[in-house]
Protein backbone atom coordinates (compact mmCIF):
# COMPACT_ATOMS: atom_id res chain seq x y z
CA UNK A 1 0.00 0.00 0.00
CA UNK A 2 1.25 3.76 -0.64
CA UNK A 3 2.32 5.18 2.41
CA UNK A 4 0.30 8.06 3.69
CA UNK A 5 3.01 10.30 4.61
CA UNK A 6 6.14 10.61 2.56
CA UNK A 7 8.78 12.75 3.96
CA UNK A 8 11.53 13.32 1.31
CA UNK A 9 15.21 14.89 1.93
CA UNK A 10 13.45 17.38 4.45
CA UNK A 11 15.96 19.91 6.02
CA UNK A 12 14.91 22.69 8.11
CA UNK A 13 18.03 25.60 9.21
CA UNK A 14 17.64 27.80 11.27
CA UNK A 15 20.19 30.86 10.31
CA UNK A 16 22.96 28.97 11.08
CA UNK A 17 21.84 25.51 12.55
CA UNK A 18 20.77 22.98 10.59
CA UNK A 19 17.67 21.61 13.16
CA UNK A 20 16.81 19.02 10.49
CA UNK A 21 18.94 17.09 7.96
CA UNK A 22 17.76 14.92 4.68
CA UNK A 23 15.27 13.09 6.34
CA UNK A 24 13.59 10.62 4.33
CA UNK A 25 10.77 7.98 5.35
CA UNK A 26 6.96 6.83 5.01
CA UNK A 27 4.79 6.18 6.86
CA UNK A 28 2.24 3.56 6.10
CA UNK A 29 -1.56 4.01 6.58
CA UNK A 30 -3.33 2.48 9.34
CA UNK A 31 -0.58 2.24 11.18
CA UNK A 32 1.57 3.67 14.40
CA UNK A 33 4.38 5.61 13.26
CA UNK A 34 7.38 6.73 16.39
CA UNK A 35 9.65 9.58 15.31
CA UNK A 36 12.64 9.01 18.59
CA UNK A 37 15.68 10.36 19.54
CA UNK A 38 17.79 12.15 22.54
CA UNK A 39 16.99 16.11 23.20
CA UNK A 40 17.47 18.28 20.53
CA UNK A 41 17.09 15.81 17.66
CA UNK A 42 15.13 17.77 15.25
CA UNK A 43 12.25 15.73 16.29
CA UNK A 44 9.49 18.46 17.50
CA UNK A 45 11.15 20.83 14.35
CA UNK A 46 10.22 18.09 11.90
CA UNK A 47 6.68 17.75 13.65
CA UNK A 48 6.51 21.75 12.79
CA UNK A 49 7.40 21.21 9.54
CA UNK A 50 4.52 18.51 8.99
CA UNK A 51 2.04 20.56 10.35
CA UNK A 52 2.54 23.81 9.08
CA UNK A 53 4.33 25.61 11.64
CA UNK A 54 7.37 26.01 9.79
CA UNK A 55 7.97 25.97 6.06
CA UNK A 56 10.97 23.50 5.57
CA UNK A 57 14.22 25.10 3.66
CA UNK A 58 13.95 22.33 1.67
CA UNK A 59 12.49 18.72 0.52
CA UNK A 60 8.78 17.52 0.13
CA UNK A 61 6.07 16.68 2.55
CA UNK A 62 3.29 14.21 0.78
CA UNK A 63 0.53 12.99 1.76
CA UNK A 64 -2.12 10.67 0.37
CA UNK A 65 -5.04 10.13 1.05
CA UNK A 66 -8.52 9.07 -0.07
CA UNK A 67 -6.40 8.92 -3.44
CA UNK A 68 -4.77 12.33 -3.62
CA UNK A 69 -1.83 13.78 -3.60
CA UNK A 70 -1.15 16.54 -1.66
CA UNK A 71 2.13 18.39 -1.14
CA UNK A 72 1.60 19.80 2.81
CA UNK A 73 5.07 21.78 2.26
CA UNK A 74 3.33 24.10 -0.14
CA UNK A 75 -0.10 24.84 2.09
CA UNK A 76 -1.05 27.25 4.67
CA UNK A 77 -1.79 26.59 8.15
CA UNK A 78 -5.41 26.35 7.69
CA UNK A 79 -4.97 24.09 4.47
CA UNK A 80 -3.39 21.86 5.89
CA UNK A 81 -5.60 21.13 9.02
CA UNK A 82 -8.51 20.33 5.85
CA UNK A 83 -5.94 18.28 4.15
CA UNK A 84 -6.68 15.57 6.90
CA UNK A 85 -3.42 16.69 9.15
CA UNK A 86 -4.27 17.11 13.17
CA UNK A 87 -1.91 17.33 15.44
CA UNK A 88 -1.36 18.04 19.83
CA UNK A 89 1.59 19.89 21.58
CA UNK A 90 4.32 18.53 24.01
CA UNK A 91 2.64 21.33 26.10
CA UNK A 92 -1.37 21.18 25.93
CA UNK A 93 -2.66 24.31 23.72
CA UNK A 94 -6.36 23.61 24.44
CA UNK A 95 -9.18 26.73 24.19
CA UNK A 96 -8.64 26.61 28.42
CA UNK A 97 -11.75 29.63 28.67
CA UNK A 98 -14.06 27.28 26.52
CA UNK A 99 -15.65 24.54 27.46
CA UNK A 100 -14.83 20.74 27.27
CA UNK A 101 -17.87 20.49 24.12
CA UNK A 102 -17.10 23.99 22.86
CA UNK A 103 -13.37 22.57 22.26
CA UNK A 104 -14.61 19.38 20.23
CA UNK A 105 -17.09 21.59 18.38
CA UNK A 106 -14.85 24.43 17.12
CA UNK A 107 -12.56 21.50 15.75
CA UNK A 108 -15.68 20.28 13.31
CA UNK A 109 -15.83 23.95 12.14
CA UNK A 110 -14.90 23.44 8.55
CA UNK A 111 -17.83 20.80 8.33
CA UNK A 112 -20.33 23.17 10.42
CA UNK A 113 -19.91 25.90 8.43
CA UNK A 114 -20.32 24.34 4.92
CA UNK A 115 -23.34 22.91 6.04
CA UNK A 116 -24.91 25.59 7.44
CA UNK A 117 -23.93 28.10 4.32
CA UNK A 118 -21.09 29.76 6.44
CA UNK A 119 -23.03 31.12 9.16
CA UNK A 120 -25.57 32.56 7.23
CA UNK A 121 -28.00 29.31 8.03
CA UNK A 122 -27.40 29.78 11.56
CA UNK A 123 -28.26 32.91 11.21
CA UNK A 124 -31.68 32.82 9.79
CA UNK A 125 -32.16 29.29 11.72
CA UNK A 126 -32.68 26.85 9.16
CA UNK A 127 -33.17 23.65 9.63
CA UNK A 128 -29.98 22.50 7.82
CA UNK A 129 -28.27 24.06 10.71
CA UNK A 130 -30.03 22.33 13.22
CA UNK A 131 -29.37 19.10 11.96
CA UNK A 132 -25.95 19.81 11.19
CA UNK A 133 -25.40 21.44 14.74
CA UNK A 134 -26.69 18.04 16.43
CA UNK A 135 -24.63 16.10 14.22
CA UNK A 136 -21.48 17.45 15.49
CA UNK A 137 -22.49 17.71 19.12
CA UNK A 138 -23.15 13.90 18.74
CA UNK A 139 -19.77 13.63 17.07
CA UNK A 140 -17.99 15.27 20.03
CA UNK A 141 -20.20 13.22 22.66
CA UNK A 142 -19.03 9.78 21.22
CA UNK A 143 -15.08 11.49 21.50
CA UNK A 144 -16.34 12.19 24.99
CA UNK A 145 -17.04 9.48 25.94
CA UNK A 146 -14.13 7.61 24.55
CA UNK A 147 -11.70 9.63 26.49
CA UNK A 148 -13.70 9.41 29.71
CA UNK A 149 -14.69 13.26 29.59
CA UNK A 150 -18.48 12.79 29.23
CA UNK A 151 -19.20 13.86 33.10
CA UNK A 152 -17.31 17.18 32.47
CA UNK A 153 -18.55 17.77 28.98
CA UNK A 154 -19.39 21.34 30.49
CA UNK A 155 -16.62 22.31 32.81
CA UNK A 156 -13.93 25.09 31.17
CA UNK A 157 -11.42 23.42 29.25
CA UNK A 158 -8.97 24.98 31.50
CA UNK A 159 -10.00 23.49 34.70
CA UNK A 160 -9.30 19.63 34.04
CA UNK A 161 -6.78 17.73 35.30
CA UNK A 162 -3.66 17.98 33.34
CA UNK A 163 -4.37 14.08 32.02
CA UNK A 164 -7.64 14.73 31.37
CA UNK A 165 -6.66 18.03 29.36
CA UNK A 166 -4.39 15.82 27.23
CA UNK A 167 -6.55 13.20 26.30
CA UNK A 168 -9.15 15.89 25.31
CA UNK A 169 -6.39 17.18 23.10
CA UNK A 170 -6.21 14.27 21.63
CA UNK A 171 -10.17 14.05 21.42
CA UNK A 172 -10.29 17.32 19.28
CA UNK A 173 -7.75 16.54 16.77
CA UNK A 174 -10.05 13.67 16.10
CA UNK A 175 -13.02 15.89 15.65
CA UNK A 176 -11.32 17.44 12.63
CA UNK A 177 -11.18 13.59 11.01
CA UNK A 178 -7.70 13.43 10.07
CA UNK A 179 -6.38 10.95 8.10
CA UNK A 180 -3.30 11.82 9.72
CA UNK A 181 -2.92 12.81 13.27
CA UNK A 182 0.49 13.44 14.69
CA UNK A 183 1.21 13.65 18.63
CA UNK A 184 3.76 15.62 19.97
CA UNK A 185 4.91 13.33 23.28
CA UNK A 186 1.32 12.25 24.33
CA UNK A 187 2.39 10.89 27.36
CA UNK A 188 4.69 13.30 28.73
CA UNK A 189 3.93 13.81 32.70
CA UNK A 190 1.37 11.05 32.35
CA UNK A 191 1.80 8.58 35.13
CA UNK A 192 2.34 5.16 34.39
CA UNK A 193 -1.36 3.94 34.57
CA UNK A 194 -2.38 6.99 32.44
CA UNK A 195 0.43 6.25 29.88
CA UNK A 196 -1.33 2.81 29.96
CA UNK A 197 -4.90 3.46 29.04
CA UNK A 198 -3.11 6.25 26.20
CA UNK A 199 -1.62 3.12 24.85
CA UNK A 200 -4.90 1.45 24.70
CA UNK A 201 -6.65 4.62 23.03
CA UNK A 202 -4.23 5.33 20.47
CA UNK A 203 -4.41 1.74 19.37
CA UNK A 204 -8.36 1.89 19.34
CA UNK A 205 -8.02 5.43 17.35
CA UNK A 206 -5.65 3.31 14.76
CA UNK A 207 -8.15 1.16 14.21
CA UNK A 208 -11.16 3.31 14.47
CA UNK A 209 -12.43 1.71 17.73
CA UNK A 210 -11.93 4.88 19.98
CA UNK A 211 -15.40 5.92 19.19
CA UNK A 212 -18.74 5.76 17.64
CA UNK A 213 -18.45 6.42 13.72
CA UNK A 214 -14.95 7.28 13.58
CA UNK A 215 -12.84 5.86 10.90
CA UNK A 216 -8.86 4.30 11.13
CA UNK A 217 -6.54 7.03 10.88
CA UNK A 218 -2.60 6.57 11.18
CA UNK A 219 -0.56 8.12 14.02
CA UNK A 220 2.64 9.58 13.73
CA UNK A 221 4.03 10.25 17.34
CA UNK A 222 7.19 11.56 19.11
CA UNK A 223 7.57 10.19 22.55
CA UNK A 224 9.96 9.90 25.43
CA UNK A 225 8.62 6.94 27.04
CA UNK A 226 10.03 3.61 25.46
CA UNK A 227 7.56 1.85 27.49
CA UNK A 228 5.17 3.59 25.16
CA UNK A 229 6.95 3.76 21.98
CA UNK A 230 7.92 0.21 22.31
CA UNK A 231 4.22 -1.17 23.36
CA UNK A 232 2.64 0.46 20.74
CA UNK A 233 4.81 1.48 17.61
CA UNK A 234 4.27 -0.62 14.28
CA UNK A 235 7.36 1.16 12.97
CA UNK A 236 9.98 3.31 13.96
CA UNK A 237 12.37 6.29 13.37
CA UNK A 238 15.14 7.43 15.01
CA UNK A 239 16.62 11.07 14.76
CA UNK A 240 20.12 11.75 15.79
CA UNK A 241 21.29 15.53 15.65
CA UNK A 242 19.01 16.48 13.14
CA UNK A 243 19.53 13.27 10.83
CA UNK A 244 18.09 9.69 10.60
CA UNK A 245 20.22 6.99 12.10
CA UNK A 246 17.89 3.85 11.86
CA UNK A 247 13.98 3.05 10.41
CA UNK A 248 12.17 0.09 11.15
CA UNK A 249 9.73 -2.28 13.26
CA UNK A 250 10.46 -2.09 17.32
CA UNK A 251 12.35 -5.16 17.60
CA UNK A 252 15.01 -4.14 15.20
CA UNK A 253 15.38 -0.88 16.33
CA UNK A 254 15.94 -2.32 19.64
CA UNK A 255 19.23 -4.07 19.15
CA UNK A 256 20.37 -1.42 16.36
CA UNK A 257 23.90 -0.22 17.56
CA UNK A 258 23.67 3.00 16.33
CA UNK A 259 20.77 3.88 18.09
CA UNK A 260 22.22 2.32 21.33
CA UNK A 261 24.92 4.82 20.80
CA UNK A 262 23.34 7.70 20.35
CA UNK A 263 20.68 7.05 23.48
CA UNK A 264 23.76 6.28 25.90
CA UNK A 265 26.62 8.56 24.15
CA UNK A 266 28.97 5.82 23.54
CA UNK A 267 31.22 5.13 20.62
CA UNK A 268 30.53 9.53 20.35
CA UNK A 269 33.63 10.45 18.17
CA UNK A 270 34.16 13.73 20.31
CA UNK A 271 34.35 11.70 23.42
CA UNK A 272 36.45 8.81 21.99
CA UNK A 273 39.16 11.52 20.94
CA UNK A 274 39.14 12.65 24.26
CA UNK A 275 39.31 9.27 25.83
CA UNK B 1 -35.91 63.14 42.25
CA UNK B 2 -37.78 63.89 38.75
CA UNK B 3 -34.05 65.86 37.76
CA UNK B 4 -32.37 62.71 38.40
CA UNK B 5 -34.54 60.20 37.06
CA UNK B 6 -34.46 62.61 33.51
CA UNK B 7 -30.87 62.29 33.78
CA UNK B 8 -31.04 58.71 34.44
CA UNK B 9 -33.04 57.56 31.19
CA UNK B 10 -31.16 60.41 29.15
CA UNK B 11 -27.83 58.68 30.54
CA UNK B 12 -28.60 55.14 29.34
CA UNK B 13 -29.85 56.00 26.02
CA UNK B 14 -26.77 58.17 25.29
CA UNK B 15 -24.68 55.20 26.79
CA UNK B 16 -26.44 52.43 24.78
CA UNK B 17 -24.73 54.57 21.88
CA UNK B 18 -21.27 54.23 23.34
CA UNK B 19 -21.72 50.49 24.45
CA UNK B 20 -22.32 49.51 20.78
CA UNK B 21 -19.17 51.10 19.42
CA UNK B 22 -17.29 50.20 22.41
CA UNK B 23 -18.22 46.21 21.74
CA UNK B 24 -16.32 46.96 18.24
CA UNK B 25 -13.04 48.30 20.26
CA UNK B 26 -12.87 45.18 22.30
CA UNK B 27 -13.42 42.52 19.88
CA UNK B 28 -10.89 43.80 17.54
CA UNK B 29 -8.47 43.91 20.94
CA UNK B 30 -9.64 40.33 22.06
CA UNK B 31 -9.01 38.65 18.02
CA UNK B 32 -5.99 40.53 17.14
CA UNK B 33 -4.24 42.54 19.94
CA UNK B 34 -4.32 46.10 18.50
CA UNK B 35 -6.43 49.07 19.30
CA UNK B 36 -8.24 50.04 16.44
CA UNK B 37 -8.68 53.99 15.87
CA UNK B 38 -10.05 54.17 12.79
CA UNK B 39 -13.34 52.29 14.74
CA UNK B 40 -14.84 56.01 15.82
CA UNK B 41 -14.55 57.12 11.95
CA UNK B 42 -16.39 53.83 11.19
CA UNK B 43 -19.04 55.38 13.48
CA UNK B 44 -19.16 58.80 11.69
CA UNK B 45 -19.04 56.87 8.38
CA UNK B 46 -22.42 55.29 9.35
CA UNK B 47 -24.00 58.23 10.45
CA UNK B 48 -23.26 59.74 7.26
CA UNK B 49 -24.60 56.66 5.58
CA UNK B 50 -27.72 56.54 7.68
CA UNK B 51 -28.06 60.60 6.86
CA UNK B 52 -27.99 59.62 3.10
CA UNK B 53 -30.39 56.72 3.33
CA UNK B 54 -32.66 58.51 5.12
CA UNK B 55 -32.92 61.43 3.11
CA UNK B 56 -33.01 59.39 -0.47
CA UNK B 57 -36.25 57.41 1.27
CA UNK B 58 -38.01 59.72 2.74
CA UNK B 59 -37.98 62.81 0.23
CA UNK B 60 -39.31 60.48 -2.17
CA UNK B 61 -41.92 60.12 0.44
CA UNK B 62 -42.30 56.58 -0.12
CA UNK B 63 -42.17 55.68 3.32
CA UNK B 64 -41.95 57.31 7.36
CA UNK B 65 -41.72 56.56 10.29
CA UNK B 66 -40.94 53.18 11.50
CA UNK B 67 -40.60 51.44 8.22
CA UNK B 68 -38.15 54.29 6.44
CA UNK B 69 -35.61 53.63 10.20
CA UNK B 70 -35.71 50.33 9.62
CA UNK B 71 -34.57 50.41 6.14
CA UNK B 72 -31.95 53.24 6.74
CA UNK B 73 -31.08 51.01 9.73
CA UNK B 74 -30.33 47.54 7.70
CA UNK B 75 -28.77 50.18 4.40
CA UNK B 76 -26.31 51.67 6.84
CA UNK B 77 -25.40 48.46 8.74
CA UNK B 78 -24.83 46.83 5.29
CA UNK B 79 -22.44 49.41 4.21
CA UNK B 80 -20.94 50.56 6.67
CA UNK B 81 -19.73 46.72 7.06
CA UNK B 82 -18.48 47.00 3.92
CA UNK B 83 -16.04 50.21 4.79
CA UNK B 84 -15.03 47.91 7.95
CA UNK B 85 -14.17 44.83 6.16
CA UNK B 86 -12.59 47.49 3.20
CA UNK B 87 -10.42 48.87 6.20
CA UNK B 88 -9.20 45.91 7.68
CA UNK B 89 -8.25 44.13 4.04
CA UNK B 90 -6.21 47.52 3.01
CA UNK B 91 -4.80 48.46 6.40
CA UNK B 92 -4.30 45.75 8.95
CA UNK B 93 -4.21 42.75 6.64
CA UNK B 94 -0.96 43.36 4.44
CA UNK B 95 0.46 44.32 8.69
CA UNK B 96 -0.03 41.18 10.12
CA UNK B 97 2.92 39.77 11.73
CA UNK B 98 4.51 42.73 11.68
CA UNK B 99 5.71 44.60 14.38
CA UNK B 100 3.19 45.40 16.84
CA UNK B 101 3.05 49.45 16.17
CA UNK B 102 2.31 48.95 12.72
CA UNK B 103 -1.09 48.06 12.85
CA UNK B 104 -1.64 50.79 15.09
CA UNK B 105 -0.37 53.41 13.24
CA UNK B 106 -1.83 52.35 10.32
CA UNK B 107 -5.56 52.75 12.19
CA UNK B 108 -4.36 56.43 12.86
CA UNK B 109 -3.69 56.69 9.22
CA UNK B 110 -7.25 55.22 8.19
CA UNK B 111 -8.87 57.18 10.80
CA UNK B 112 -7.35 60.78 9.08
CA UNK B 113 -8.50 59.34 5.62
CA UNK B 114 -12.12 58.43 6.57
CA UNK B 115 -12.23 61.85 7.92
CA UNK B 116 -11.18 64.18 5.23
CA UNK B 117 -13.03 61.44 2.45
CA UNK B 118 -15.95 62.19 4.10
CA UNK B 119 -15.04 65.73 4.54
CA UNK B 120 -14.31 66.19 1.05
CA UNK B 121 -17.01 63.72 -0.21
CA UNK B 122 -19.97 65.44 1.98
CA UNK B 123 -18.21 69.29 2.91
CA UNK B 124 -17.43 70.44 5.88
CA UNK B 125 -20.65 71.84 7.26
CA UNK B 126 -22.72 70.68 9.73
CA UNK B 127 -25.69 68.57 8.63
CA UNK B 128 -28.68 69.10 10.02
CA UNK B 129 -32.23 66.54 9.65
CA UNK B 130 -35.46 67.45 10.86
CA UNK B 131 -36.40 65.15 13.40
CA UNK B 132 -38.03 62.21 12.19
CA UNK B 133 -39.55 60.51 15.26
CA UNK B 134 -41.32 63.37 17.77
CA UNK B 135 -43.69 62.59 21.06
CA UNK B 136 -42.94 60.82 23.96
CA UNK B 137 -44.16 60.49 27.23
CA UNK B 138 -44.38 62.15 30.59
CA UNK B 139 -43.57 59.97 33.07
CA UNK B 140 -44.29 62.22 36.12
CA UNK B 141 -44.69 65.46 37.35
CA UNK B 142 -42.82 67.32 40.10
CA UNK B 143 -43.93 70.72 40.48
CA UNK B 144 -43.30 72.61 36.63
CA UNK B 145 -40.62 70.07 36.26
CA UNK B 146 -41.99 67.06 33.93
CA UNK B 147 -39.86 63.58 33.37
CA UNK B 148 -39.76 62.96 29.70
CA UNK B 149 -39.21 59.77 28.05
CA UNK B 150 -39.22 60.73 24.12
CA UNK B 151 -40.26 58.07 21.31
CA UNK B 152 -36.89 58.06 20.33
CA UNK B 153 -35.68 57.51 23.18
CA UNK B 154 -37.50 53.93 23.50
CA UNK B 155 -36.35 53.59 20.25
CA UNK B 156 -32.38 53.49 21.12
CA UNK B 157 -33.01 51.42 24.14
CA UNK B 158 -35.09 49.04 22.73
CA UNK B 159 -33.39 48.59 18.91
CA UNK B 160 -29.73 48.27 20.97
CA UNK B 161 -31.22 45.99 23.41
CA UNK B 162 -32.25 43.59 20.72
CA UNK B 163 -29.22 43.69 18.51
CA UNK B 164 -27.14 43.26 21.50
CA UNK B 165 -29.36 39.69 21.88
CA UNK B 166 -28.89 38.77 18.61
CA UNK B 167 -25.37 39.69 18.63
CA UNK B 168 -24.51 37.91 22.01
CA UNK B 169 -26.29 34.57 20.45
CA UNK B 170 -24.21 34.95 17.59
CA UNK B 171 -20.63 34.50 19.74
CA UNK B 172 -22.07 32.09 22.04
CA UNK B 173 -24.28 29.76 20.21
CA UNK B 174 -23.16 29.59 16.85
CA UNK B 175 -19.99 28.19 14.46
CA UNK B 176 -19.10 31.66 13.76
CA UNK B 177 -19.11 32.57 17.29
CA UNK B 178 -17.27 29.56 18.47
CA UNK B 179 -14.67 30.16 16.18
CA UNK B 180 -14.02 34.04 16.59
CA UNK B 181 -13.75 32.52 20.75
CA UNK B 182 -11.10 30.51 19.41
CA UNK B 183 -8.94 32.42 17.54
CA UNK B 184 -9.50 35.33 20.37
CA UNK B 185 -7.46 32.52 22.93
CA UNK B 186 -4.98 31.01 20.50
CA UNK B 187 -5.31 32.08 16.79
CA UNK B 188 -2.18 29.51 16.03
CA UNK B 189 -3.97 26.75 17.20
CA UNK B 190 -7.60 27.59 15.60
CA UNK B 191 -5.72 27.66 12.03
CA UNK B 192 -4.66 24.49 13.05
CA UNK B 193 -7.88 23.03 13.54
CA UNK B 194 -8.85 24.37 9.85
CA UNK B 195 -10.42 27.51 10.65
CA UNK B 196 -9.57 30.44 8.23
CA UNK B 197 -8.54 32.91 10.66
CA UNK B 198 -8.33 35.44 8.23
CA UNK B 199 -11.44 35.37 7.24
CA UNK B 200 -12.65 34.96 11.03
CA UNK B 201 -10.99 38.63 11.66
CA UNK B 202 -12.63 39.72 8.51
CA UNK B 203 -15.88 38.93 9.98
CA UNK B 204 -15.39 40.55 13.23
CA UNK B 205 -14.62 44.14 11.86
CA UNK B 206 -17.71 43.25 9.79
CA UNK B 207 -19.96 42.74 13.00
CA UNK B 208 -18.09 45.44 14.55
CA UNK B 209 -19.09 47.77 12.15
CA UNK B 210 -22.14 47.24 11.38
CA UNK B 211 -22.98 47.78 15.16
CA UNK B 212 -20.88 51.01 15.00
CA UNK B 213 -23.43 51.63 12.03
CA UNK B 214 -26.30 51.10 13.84
CA UNK B 215 -24.85 53.26 16.88
CA UNK B 216 -24.05 55.89 14.24
CA UNK B 217 -28.20 55.70 13.06
CA UNK B 218 -29.01 56.70 16.86
CA UNK B 219 -27.21 58.99 16.87
CA UNK B 220 -28.31 61.01 13.83
CA UNK B 221 -31.84 60.18 14.95
CA UNK B 222 -31.32 61.42 18.71
CA UNK B 223 -28.86 64.76 18.16
CA UNK B 224 -30.30 65.47 14.37
CA UNK B 225 -26.60 67.15 13.62
CA UNK B 226 -23.89 65.61 12.86
CA UNK B 227 -20.68 66.37 11.07
CA UNK B 228 -16.86 64.78 9.56
CA UNK B 229 -15.23 65.08 12.70
CA UNK B 230 -18.02 63.45 15.13
CA UNK B 231 -15.94 60.24 15.34
CA UNK B 232 -13.63 61.48 17.38
CA UNK B 233 -14.92 62.62 20.27
CA UNK B 234 -17.57 59.66 20.48
CA UNK B 235 -15.24 57.09 19.35
CA UNK B 236 -12.31 58.35 22.19
CA UNK B 237 -15.56 57.93 24.64
CA UNK B 238 -16.51 54.58 23.16
CA UNK B 239 -12.64 53.67 23.91
CA UNK B 240 -13.07 54.86 27.05
CA UNK B 241 -16.30 52.99 27.87
CA UNK B 242 -14.24 49.31 26.45
CA UNK B 243 -10.74 50.58 28.91
CA UNK B 244 -13.26 50.51 31.80
CA UNK B 245 -15.64 47.85 30.96
CA UNK B 246 -12.13 45.71 31.02
CA UNK B 247 -11.14 45.07 27.17
CA UNK B 248 -11.79 42.35 25.47
CA UNK B 249 -14.51 41.61 27.73
CA UNK B 250 -17.93 42.45 25.44
CA UNK B 251 -20.23 42.38 28.54
CA UNK B 252 -17.87 44.79 30.51
CA UNK B 253 -18.03 46.95 26.82
CA UNK B 254 -21.16 47.39 27.22
CA UNK B 255 -21.56 47.81 30.86
CA UNK B 256 -18.76 50.28 30.40
CA UNK B 257 -20.59 52.26 27.83
CA UNK B 258 -23.53 52.52 29.66
CA UNK B 259 -21.36 54.25 33.08
CA UNK B 260 -19.46 56.91 30.61
CA UNK B 261 -23.24 57.66 29.54
CA UNK B 262 -24.51 57.68 32.77
CA UNK B 263 -21.21 59.84 34.22
CA UNK B 264 -21.13 62.28 31.23
CA UNK B 265 -25.02 63.04 31.66
CA UNK B 266 -24.84 63.84 35.06
CA UNK B 267 -21.74 65.50 35.29
CA UNK B 268 -23.33 67.64 32.93
CA UNK B 269 -26.74 68.04 34.70
CA UNK B 270 -25.22 68.33 38.20
CA UNK B 271 -21.48 70.36 37.64
CA UNK B 272 -20.85 72.30 34.42
CA UNK B 273 -21.69 71.03 30.66
CA UNK B 274 -18.51 72.56 29.17
CA UNK B 275 -15.99 70.27 31.70
CA UNK B 276 -18.35 66.80 30.54
CA UNK B 277 -15.33 65.55 28.22
CA UNK B 278 -13.00 66.24 31.43
CA UNK B 279 -15.07 64.00 33.20
CA UNK B 280 -14.87 61.27 30.87
CA UNK B 281 -11.42 61.19 30.35
CA UNK B 282 -10.43 61.43 34.05
CA UNK B 283 -11.91 58.13 33.85
CA UNK B 284 -9.79 56.92 31.24
CA UNK B 285 -7.06 58.04 33.14
CA UNK B 286 -8.28 56.74 36.53
CA UNK B 287 -9.13 53.49 35.26
CA UNK B 288 -5.66 52.76 33.52
CA UNK B 289 -3.82 54.00 36.79
CA UNK B 290 -5.48 52.08 39.74
CA UNK B 291 -7.74 49.31 37.36
CA UNK B 292 -5.70 48.78 33.86
CA UNK B 293 -8.01 45.42 33.46
CA UNK B 294 -10.71 47.66 34.04
CA UNK B 295 -14.15 46.16 35.78
CA UNK B 296 -15.04 42.75 33.90
CA UNK B 297 -11.83 42.30 32.12
CA UNK B 298 -9.39 39.26 33.23
CA UNK B 299 -6.03 39.67 33.94
CA UNK B 300 -3.18 38.72 31.33
CA UNK B 301 -1.94 35.39 32.06
CA UNK B 302 1.72 34.77 31.13
CA UNK B 303 2.07 31.89 29.02
CA UNK B 304 5.38 29.87 29.99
Amino acid sequence: MAPILTVENLTMRFGGLTAVRDVSFAAAPGAITAVIGPNGAGKTTMFNCITGFYRPTSGSLTLRHEGREVALHRLAGHRIARAGVARTFQNVRLFAGMTALENLLVAQHRTLMAATGFGIGAVLGLSGYHAAEQAAIGRATAWLEACGLIDRADDPAGSLPYGAQRRLEIARAMCTEPALLCLDEPAAGLNPRESLALGELLRAIRDGKAAEGAAPCSILLIEHDMGVVMGISDHIVVLDHGSKIADGPPAAIRADDKVIAAYLGEGDEDEEGAA
Amino acid sequence: MAYALQQLINGVSLGMIYGLIAIGYTMVYGIIGMINFAHGDIFMVGAFLSLIGLLLITSGGMLDGTAAIILVLALSMVFTALYGWTVERVAYRPLRGSFRLAPLISAIGMSIVLQNYVQVAQGARVKPIEPVVQGGFTLMRDGSFAVQLSTMQILIITTTLAILAIFTWLVTRTPLGRAMRACEQDRRMASLLGIDTDRTISVTFVIGASLAAVAGTMYLLRYGVIDFYIGFLVGVKAFTAAVLGGIGSLPGAVLGGLLIGLIETFWSAYFSVQYKDVAAFSILILTLVFMPTGLLGRAEVEKV
